[in-house]
Order: structure tokens, then sequence, then C-alpha cells
């Protein structure tokens, strides 16, 4: 599922591309042939862990880094050697990098003033105006940087990027300096922001989260390289190996031997004994694989409940139980298999019956949740 | 309790305060009194009233000439050497390099100014640079006792206190800042006037400051490398008080200096108030 090429994807549509590019800082091996198409208008994410490339992969695009090996294109050309002030690209950077000796409009037509021939003042003036209505900031041009909230600064960063009109806007965690709450409300502005100005954005973040909710696709990466790139859903529900399954969600991964396959799905034996079917991960042979099922796929009654013949059932014991208002989490010992986590909505608690820390219960296992996983790499 | 802290604030007041008051004011004072006096017959002063010695601060031109023109000159010169420098040291060098690079600015400090200054009269003095000049055809360059010498001097012995300010400035400039702009389409020596230049300021500005101030009241290094043609206000003073003992005509001058000074700073921090006019990151001085 890992994307090497994108021949289906038209010239047309594509917006710049990764070629095999490859950077290296002394013996650190930052980024490794990284392969990928980014598609006019989408809005894609880089999602993983510090240290794993994706602010190389950023900085590679911007043009503050060239690749070592390989290529960075943008509307088919090769700008890997052209300096980050010619490129058609524009940043939102992580600590925002607003120019403190400037005022708000000042940083916001700065990009209008390095025009060369140069633009008019009336227009970098009316330019000016409409970005800093589009943030939502139209009575703070003449204020001072220092002024402003943390939010209001992120909206001047993100001002002064659109003014531009670049090919590619860029953020690197733009995020990570704002609270939980105003998070949330700078994530819907931004969704809203790309919808209607049609750019493309690429977003660099370690917040699966903020990734899940924003992104057209995913680019999930690991030590420099690529580990899977698709959509939120397909990341979500179909998991290539236990690095994207553990970092997308959560999931429980166990291990399991698997002893028939059959038109994409494999039946398991787990530890214990039980077998589960569960979706195979194509052009598989392996005797052996970690499964992974997510919490709330699966369910649990209390042991002493007759069990619905053909519903796999893992016996095992309530250690330790999270409220969360519209859910419980349920962490779970079973014995040869090992921990396990289930989430049970609300109203379904209602139903079954919520179990005690220390009751036995059956984790319930519908067939075809699940999937096999490939080994990392 | 208002009492208290009131009575609190005065102790810690009352050292500086009486420092200032006993070897600043009082000298002042006594200075601005003199220079209205007259030069007893044994030299010193007598006591008067007359403006005979402010009428006859004309005979010390040539001394606030030179320092009127080698002290800006001078501080010019150290900042477009110190620039750089302290450019390089904040921004340019592996911090592996920066600590001994620092200390190797410093370390002329460690020895006095009277001997690196004598230094300097042997490497401009005949059988110095002049020398090697004559080596390659430039006969009969005479270096030492002329304005250059002591320019040369006195940007030497000023450059740590232009490059320490400017590199404190340098080194707290977010780089982030100077990738922005590249990102927003500026070329890199653009960026310099737009960004770099400004926000080290407030370090250009301080270490101007420190240099000009310092270098009007200079007096050494001219009577080294100047060789009593080349004096600045700090050598007549010398020579009105210790060698012809004229100390009301001494006083007038000292005075005359002061106020020049005051003037120059005056203008200075206008200049300065009015091109930060509404910023936090410039200081005044």
């Amino acid at each position: 599922m890992t994307e090497t090429s994108c021949a289906h994807v038209s010239a047309k549509d594509t917006v710049a591309e990764f070629a095999g590019a490859t950077k290296r800082f002394g013996a650190i091996l930052a980024a490794d042939r990284i392969d990928l198409s980014i598609r006019r208008g989408e809005f894609l994410s880089f999602l993983g862990p510090s240290g794993c490339g994706k602010t190389t992969a950023l900085r590679m695009l911007a043009g503050f880094d060239g690749p070592s090996e390989g290529a960075i294109l943008i509307d088919g050309q090769d700008v890997s050697a052209v300096p980050a002030h010619m490129r058609p690209v524009n940043m939102v950077f992580q600590h925002y990098a607003l120019f403190p000796h400037m005022t708000v409009a000042q940083n916001v037509g700065y990009g209008l003033r390095q025009r060369r021939p140069r633009l008019s003042k009336s227009e970098i003036a009316q330019k000016t105006d409409k970005a800093l209505a589009t943030v939502r900031l139209a009575e703070f041009g003449t204020r001072r940087i220092w002024e402003l909230s943390g939010g209001q600064q992120q909206r001047v960063a993100l001002a002064r990027a659109i003014i531009n009109e670049p090919q590619i806007l860029l953020l690197d965690e733009p995020m990570a300096a704002l609270d939980a709450k105003l998070r949330g409300e700078m994530q819907r502005e931004l969704l809203e922001l790309q919808r209607s100005l049609n750019i493309t954005f690429v977003l660099v973040t370690h917040d699966q989260e903020e990734a899940l909710s924003m992104s057209d696709r995913i680019c999930i990466m690991g030590k420099g390289r690529i580990i899977q790139v698709g959509s939120p859903q397909e990341l979500y529900d179909r998991p290539r190996s236990r690095y994207v399954a553990d970092f997308v969600g959560k999931a429980n991964i166990v291990a399991g031997q698997i002893d028939g396959r059959q038109s994409g799905m494999a039946q398991a034996i787990l530890g214990n004994g039980t077998t589960v079917i569960l979706r195979d991960l194509p052009g598989d042979s392996r005797q052996t694989a970690e499964i992974a099922v997510r919490p709330e796929a699966l369910s649990i009654v209390a042991q002493d409940l007759p069990l619905t013949e053909g519903i796999a059932a893992i016996p095992a014991r309530v250690t330790h139980r999270t409220f969360l208002g519209d859910r419980i989490e349920y962490l779970l010992m079973a014995d040869g298999v090992g921990q396990l986590q289930v989430n049970a909505p609300r109203q379904a608690g209602g139903a079954l019956g919520e179990h005690k820390v220390g009751s036995l219960v059956h984790v319930l296992w519908p067939e075809g949740t699940g999937l096999v996983l490939a080994d990392d790499t | 309790m208002a009492m208290t802290q009131t009575r609190a604030r005065a102790l810690l007041l009352t050292p500086a305060a009486l420092w200032y008051a006993a070897l600043l004011l009082l000298p002042l004072a006594v200075v601005l009194i003199f220079s209205f006096g007259e030069r007893s017959a044994i030299g010193g002063y007598a006591p008067g009233f007359t403006l005979e010695q402010y009428a006859n601060l004309p005979a010390r031109f040539a001394a606030f000439r030179n320092t009127l023109t080698l002290a800006p000159v001078g501080t010019v010169a150290a900042l477009l050497i110190a620039y750089p420098l302290a450019y390089f040291l904040a921004i340019k060098v592996t911090p592996r390099w920066k600590t001994m690079l620092l200390v190797l600015v410093i370390v002329p400090f460690w020895t006095s100014i009277l001997i690196r200054s004598y230094a300097w009269v042997f490497l401009l003095g005949g059988h110095g640079l002049p020398a090697l000049l004559a080596a390659v055809g430039l006969e009969d360059i005479r270096l030492l006792n002329t304005p250059f010498a002591v320019l040369v001097g006195i940007v030497y012995g000023y450059l740590p206190l232009m490059v320490f300010p400017i590199y404190v400035a340098l080194e707290k400039l977010d780089l982030r800042l100077l990738e922005a702009a590249a990102d927003l389409g500026t070329p890199p020596w653009r960026s310099f006037l737009q960004i770099t230049l400004p926000l080290s300021m407030p370090g250009v500005l301080t270490g101007s400051m420190l240099v000009f101030i310092l270098l009007m009241g200079e007096f050494l290094i001219p009577a080294i490398l100047g060789g009593g043609k080349v004096f600045f206000v700090g050598n007549a003073l010398v020579d009105l008080f210790l060698q012809s003992r004229n100390w009301a005509f001494g006083s007038a001058v000292a005075v005359a200096l002061v106020i020049i000074m005051l003037i120059t700073v005056a203008v200075y921090t206008r200049a300065v108030k009015r091109f930060g006019a509404g910023r936090d990151d410039v200081g005044i001085m």
C-alpha cells in the first residue's frame, strides 16, 4: 500500500514530487529515499514521532535543505537547486517566526514587498487588508507582534504566507504552541481556509488526531522513511504494520498462528487456542504474524452468560476500568494472549451490563474483525 | 509598614548616593567653580569670577578639533571592523570554535593598554611598517605621530568594546526569522538589511555610544602614538592640570568637554528614539 510511484496521477494533478529524495546530515540519515507525489489542492500531512524525517521532508520542499540525493519537483520542474526565496511555496513556522520589528500589517505585506518588479503601495495595502480580513484580524494591522495572543500570532503567520498565493502552503506543527481549545478552533479555521483558497496544504505534525481530522491523505514516517500513505480511514482501517497501527489510533496487537487463508480472509489461532477470522495481508504467506484489532471492535460479556455459536470468545479478567463519559475503556488480561483493551460505548454498556475490576469475562471477537500486519521494516 | 519600606529603599540607595556625591557631583562642582576663577601666580587656582578662561578656549581649538574628528571617525571605523567580526562569531562560527575565538577577542585586555600602545609605536615607527613599505618601493612614508597612528591605536584599543554588544545582540537573533524572510522571497543580502541589521541595532547603538564616550575622554593613546603632534582634549587637560598648572583654564576646558558630550548624547538619544519609535526591542542606550 506504500506509494512508491503515482503513475496513475497525471502530471497536471501533481503539484510537487519527492523523487528518491535523501537527506544526510553528516552520518545521520534524516530522509531516506522519499518517493511521494503531492496532489494539487489536497491536504497532506506528514505524521510521525520526532526525528522521523517529517520536518526534513518539509524543509526540502521549502528549500531550506537541499536533498543529498534524489530530487524535489514543483510543478514538474526540478527545484532541488533552487533556493528558498525563489520557490513558489510559503511556510507557517512552528513558532511563527514573525518579525518583531514590524507591525502586523508590515509582517503580512512582507512577501509582497519582496516582489520585483515592485508592486504599488496601494496594491500591497489592499491585499494586506484582504489577507488580514481572511484571518479575522482586520482591526489589528497597526498592532505590534508582542501585543498579540498566541492564536492571533498564528493567524498573522497564516496571513503572511497565504497573501503570496503559494502553490503549496507548508505548515510546520503550527498548532503545537496553542492550548487544546484554541487548537480545535484553529484546525477548523485552517480547513475552511484551505477549501476556500483551494491551495495545497502540507502539514507536519506528531499529533495523530490532528492529522486524522484534517488531512485528505496522511504520510506516516519513521526513521527517515515513508511507512505508509493513505487517507485517514485507510490508515485506521488497514494499517500495514504494527508501527502504523500503533501510531494511528489505539490497537490491540497480539501474536497469531495462521492456519488457513481464503479470499482475503485469514484464520488465526491465538496463544490461548481461540480461533479468530480476520482480514488477511494481501500476498502474505507467513505462518505466524502479528494481528491488530481496534479496541472498539471488541466487546465484553460476563463469563457466566451463554455464548453465541460462531463468535470467537477469549476468556479474560478485567484489570482496569476507565469511565470516559461516552464510553468505558476496559483493560483486560487474557491468559495466553496478553493485555487487551476494549472500548465499550455507553448504551451498549447499559444493555450488556458493566464490568467491575476483577470480574471474569469473555472478550468477543466478531468474524472479519482485525487484520494481519506486515513485519516492521 | 510604609515607613520601613521607605527606610529599606533609602538604605539600598545610600552607598551609591554617597559614592556619586563624593566622587562625581562634588568634583564636578569644584571644576565648575574653578572654571570661573584664575591661575594664581605660583600655579593652581586663585578664587575669582571671570569669563576669561572661557574666552580663552579657542587657544585649545586643535585639541577639540582632533577629538571631535577622531572620536567619531574612530567609532565608525571600529563599528565597520567589529560588525563583521561579531556577525561571524554569533552566527557563522561552530560552537566548538566560538568560545576560543571569543576568548581571543578578550585576551588583549590581559595586558595594559599602555604596553599595547607602545607595541604600536614599534609597529608604526621607522623599523616597522614604513620599513616594510620601503621594501616594496613606497619610500618615506611616515606613520607614527600622525592622526592615522592615533586612529589605528584607538580602533585597536576599543574594538572589543564594540564587538561584544553587537555580538550579544546578534547572538539573540532568531535565525528562523531569516528562514522566514527567505521563504517570503527575500535574497540573503536583502534579509540582512531588512532583518539582521535592524534587529542588531540595539547592540550597534550601545557599542557606538560606549566607544564614542570613552574616545571623547581619551588621552593615553594620542599621547603615545600622536607624539605631541596629535593631541586630544584629554591631553590638553593633563597638560593644563599637571604641567602648566593652570587649573582655572583646565577647568573651563573640562566643562566645555562635558557640555559637548551632553549635547552629543542628547542628540543621539533623540535620534535613536525616533528610529525606534514605539519599539520595545531597541534600547536607547
